[in-house]
């Protein structure tokens, strides 16, 4: 084993010291970060523009909803036709009319507002505009139908329900989406260092083939010892590489957010729209304090070892394959044909986690996929946030430990007689009379 | 003399095609041993085979009296022919790994790397990196990182392609020196004029199957045919000519010679003695050559590999 300890040395140190790495080290969180600022601050900018409004309210029963908004601003017009509002907006180029008709009853008019604008507005924009339109002729469609507004608003209840499990511990609505957002983070995270640092690996692979120390090498040394070292090494200086990204990112987004002044926040908009559709009426206060309960709540002990588990098998199982496809071939454009049949099932899982899991954590799909080796690293570590019992857990680890022990030992056999293969591109055929050799 | 490498019976199959059939060699102590055979015909399979680097479907290999196993790493060292080193490491760094790699400890292995820098003239090159080097220099640190961990089993596949002719020269000393002080050579080359040179025994492999073995010197012997290469300068060279072509079984040849008329190729037959030849040219005229031809390896080369593709 010491030579397995030199391998990985030289591996370690030959990648962290080759200068395409340390620029992509370098440079990655820079371009990610600046690459999030210019979209904060496009958004930003663009948010930042204000929509001139003309409202041309015949009825005179909505005027006084529309209130100004730092994004917002009303015109009210009156006392022109609606030929000459449009006219006028379109020359003052406002952004939109809106005009509501005068009508007998509420219900016609409710059915009779027109916006006009140049360009099809926003839905959002729409929507604010119904739901004020809405709010205000409600109002006025209760009391001239004789209810009380006051008391009507005096009265209602609000319902929030009180969810507990039958062993007595609470939930909020909000643990799935930070059950998601764990889960998604950890089968993302894997995904991501199987396709760089497989990539790397199968790269280094080649390069000692195409510089001929292969041979020199392996009679020092065993095949299985060269690969796993290989292996081994590269993936340290992955971590590493993770690592500094997210010194780095995690520096430059602070500073970024403090010296431009932008809202980072509003990137997450979409996220706090789920927030709020789930918990309209909840204070956000209340909200965050639940997320951070949702989190305590989480299964961290068992999330923080399964993710190592997981993790490590996971990717060492791929990684023998990006071993044996680099020993199979010469030169990287011929990897193609083989890194496709190996990426399927990665893609796969992570489509099965994202679609599958959230709805269903333990529905048949999920539980299947999540004992397959190729696909469980990414689908287990993305159920086990909603709870998954310790003997699936288990099984399904010891099922990847099988398949990662058969596929160092397949890759090896091809890693050993692949490497000291020259000149032609092996077919899957060719690959599988290796294995008998 | 005992033997440091036997290999019995060894054959290697891949697919349907035979690397090596039931090839057995046995290399002397202290010996250079060349390994000879066409392109194609098994030599670095075989070579791969005392590497450990594949196994042998039968046969067994052994090394001093032992069965070949993992820990006799440390005693081989092997250049193969397809040489390589990481073109952007450095030098010296390289050297350090590829020692540990056969056992030495850091330490060790830079004391005798700093020895043989000096040795070979290449003390500066520590901080360099491959792809700096020439490809004669690249050679050079391939050849000591092979040597480096003094293996009782040297193996040298084509060691002096890509050297010009002096650094081929240092090279061909130092092997010669290892030798010396104790080391088991296996040399396999195509130039014959360095078996000739340097080997002590050769064995000759063609398709697969060993044809040949054996000492050099008694292969040779085995090989001679009795014919003596002849010049004499003698007064009426063309009656001389047709009398020796009637009594003897001649063939043409030529060489170099100021005074010689006559320039013949006789061969005797197994009984007749060659002191009788000379003293019986003497009386024709003065002898100016008279040399026993003796088969180079080349000659023994390709007479074996032709014959057996016939």
């Amino acid at each position: 084993m010491n030579h397995l300890s030199l391998i990985i040395k030289r591996e370690y140190i030959s990648k962290v010291r080759n200068k395409a790495f340390i620029i992509m080290t370098i440079v990655s969180p820079v371009i990610m970060i600046g690459l999030i600022c210019v979209v904060a601050y496009l958004s930003q900018k663009n948010n930042d523009k204000v929509r001139v409004i003309s409202v041309l309210d015949s009825s005179g029963l909505v005027k006084d909803v529309f209130k100004d908004t730092n994004k917002l601003r009303y015109e009210h017009i009156t006392g022109l036709s609606l030929e000459e509002a449009k006219a006028l907006v379109k020359a003052t180029s406002g952004y939109g009319l809106l005009h509501v008709k005068q009508n007998s009853s509420i219900e016609a008019l409710s059915k009779n507002i027109t916006f006009y604008s140049a360009d099809p507005p926003p839905a959002s924009l729409v929507n604010k505009l119904e739901r004020l339109l809405k709010k205000r002729l409600t109002e006025i469609n209760y009391k001239t139908n004789g209810l009380d507004m006051q008391k009507i608003q005096a009265y209602k209840i609000d319902v929030s329900i009180y969810q507990e499990n039958f062993k007595g511990k609470a939930s909020f609505k909000s643990d799935n989406f930070v059950k998601l957002m764990f889960g998604g983070a950890a089968g993302y995270l894997l995904f991501m260092f199987i396709i760089i640092y497989g990539n790397m690996i199968m790269r280094s692979v080649i390069e000692e083939k195409t510089s001929r120390i292969i041979e020199v090498i392996i009679s020092s040394v065993k095949p299985v010892e060269l690969m796993l070292g290989k292996i081994i090494g590269t993936s340290l200086a992955g971590i590493t590489q993770f690592a500094i990204w997210i010194c780095i990112g995690g520096v430059l987004l602070s500073v970024a957010s403090v010296v431009l002044g932008l809202d980072l926040a509003q990137l997450q908009a979409p996220q706090q729209a789920i927030l709020e559709s789930t918990a309209q009426t909840q204070m956000l206060d209340a909200e965050s304090q639940q997320i951070v309960q949702g989190i305590l709540s989480l299964p961290l002990l068992n999330l923080t070892i399964a993710f190592v588990l997981f993790f490590t098998c996971g990717y060492f199982l791929y990684s023998s394959f990006y071993a044996a496809i680099g020993a199979a071939v010469d030169n990287e454009t011929d990897t193609q044909q083989f890194i496709f049949p190996v990426i399927i099932p990665l893609i796969l899982a992570v489509y099965i986690g994202f679609f599958t899991v959230i709805e269903e954590p333990h529905g048949t799909i999920s539980t299947v996929f999540s004992f397959i080796p190729l696909t469980s690293p990414v689908v287990m570590l993305m159920r086990i946030p909603f709870g998954v019992p310790i003997w699936q857990q288990i099984t399904s680890l010891i099922i990847l430990v099988v398949a990662f022990m058969f596929s160092v030992w397949f890759a090896a056999k091809i890693y050993r007689i692949g490497i000291l293969m020259y000149g032609k591109k092996p077919s899957y055929k060719e690959l599988v009379k290796w294995l008998k050799y | 003399m005992p033997h440091l490498l036997e290999v019995a019976n060894a054959s290697k199959t891949f697919g349907s095609f035979t690397a090596l059939n039931n090839v057995s060699i046995t290399v002397p102590k202290g010996s250079i041993y060349g390994l000879l055979g066409p392109n194609g015909a098994g030599k670095t399979t075989l070579i791969r085979i005392i590497n450990q680097i594949t196994y042998p479907d039968t046969g067994t290999v052994m090394l001093d009296g032992e069965q070949l196993k993992p820990a006799h790493i440390k005693n081989i060292g092997y250049l193969p022919e397809e040489r390589g080193l990481y073109k952007s490491m450095k030098v010296g760094e390289q050297a350090l790994y590829l020692a540990q790699l056969k056992g030495l400890s850091k330490l060790e292995a830079k004391k005798r790397l700093n020895y043989w820098f000096e040795r070979l003239d290449i003390g500066n090159w520590w901080d360099k990196k491959i792809q700096e080097l020439s490809k004669g220099m690249a050679q050079k640190i391939q050849f000591i990182v092979t040597v480096l961990h003094d293996p009782k089993l040297l193996i040298f596949d084509e060691p002096f392609s890509g050297f010009d002719p002096i650094n081929a020269n240092i090279i061909k000393d130092e092997i010669l020196r290892l030798r010396a002080n104790g080391a088991t050579i296996i040399f396999s080359t195509h130039r014959m004029e360095s078996v000739e040179e340097l080997c002590d025994d050769i064995a000759l492999i063609h398709k697969s199957n060993k044809i040949l073995d054996g000492k050099l010197l008694d292969i040779k012997r085995a090989f001679k045919t009795n014919t003596y290469q002849v010049g004499i300068k003698a007064l009426h060279s063309a009656d001389l000519q047709s009398e020796l072509e009637q009594k003897f079984n001649t063939a043409v040849t030529n060489f170099n010679s100021l005074t010689a008329n006559v320039k013949l190729n006789i061969k005797l037959s197994a009984e007749d003695n060659p002191n009788d030849l000379l003293t019986y040219l003497t009386t024709k005229g003065d002898v100016t050559h008279f040399v026993e031809l003796i088969p180079s390896v080349s000659d023994i080369f390709i007479q074996n590999v032709t014959h057996t593709n016939a």
